[in-house]
């Protein structure tokens, strides 16, 4: 009987939806940076997520904590602007903003938000699972 | 009368250990609510105590069983978050309960061995 796995498992899940909530951070400071090309503007930031199943055969562990394998950016072109007095301007006088979508960064911020608070309560529902365990017999 | 701790405790000790191993697996189900892919499991606690029971030898390594999600998300995963949160506060309920039970058989045996 062993409570350290659910520390592990909630502990990584609040360790991803932390980094997913920097993202959006960079995500949202970044809305207006403009650029002088569609190349260099900045692109949204999204972390992907993938289950860890620790052990292999017998002593494989069912219970799968989460890890962020990677940051990508996403596929939307950046959204040019008609600004010919713009410093950043181009020869047609586009300036290149970020390819941001404040609504969807938001509505994932709550989702991140949510899902840390979740790990929160089951790190301390375990922690009170164990507390009573070690009164046992008092 | 001799007084066997192995079949005075033993049903509720194996309740516990059932409790902890599921709180594990709906634990990860949590973590995983927004993984790609991730398919949410669970042990059927009754089927693992009808088990021990019988007198089969149940081992750590309990029956896993995936989740039939109500609804199908486009990203594969299975896990339902409301539902493995509710899961996860009546299994801790149910571990707090068969706490008391153990309690309540220990301090039968103490008063038993006093003789009170």
């Amino acid at each position: 009987m062993s409570f350290a796995n659910i520390y592990d498992i909630a502990g990584s899940s609040m360790a991803a939806q932390t980094t997913r909530l920097n993202t959006i951070a960079s995500n949202l400071a970044n809305v207006d940076s403009a650029a002088a090309s569609a190349e260099e503007a900045y692109k949204s930031i999204k972390p992907i997520f993938e289950a860890v199943y620790h052990g292999t055969g017998v002593d494989a562990n069912p219970a799968a904590s989460v890890a962020v394998t990677n940051l990508t950016t996403t596929l939307d072109n950046a959204d040019m602007r008609f600004e010919p007095n713009h410093p950043l301007a181009d020869a047609d006088g586009y300036v290149a903003y970020s390819n941001v979508d404040p609504i969807v960064e938001v509505a994932d911020m709550m989702s991140a938000t949510q899902n840390f608070e979740a790990s929160v309560n089951v790190m301390n529902r375990a922690r009170s699972m164990q507390q009573s365990l070690l009164n046992l017999g008092t | 009368m001799a007084i066997n701790f192995e079949s005075a405790l033993g049903l509720h000790a194996q309740a516990l250990d059932v409790r902890v191993e599921r709180t594990k697996i709906l634990a990860a189900n949590i973590a995983n609510a927004e993984t790609p892919g991730y398919q949410a499991r669970d042990i059927d606690f009754k089927s693992e105590l009808a088990a021990f029971e019988s007198g089969m030898d149940v081992s750590r390594n309990y029956d896993m069983m995936f989740r039939i999600p109500a609804q199908l998300a486009a990203d594969g995963n299975t896990v339902e978050i409301g539902q493995e949160q509710a899961r996860f506060a009546q299994n801790s309920m149910d571990f707090e309960t068969s706490l008391t039970f153990l309690n309540m058989k220990i301090s039968g045996l103490r008063s038993a061995i006093k003789g009170e």
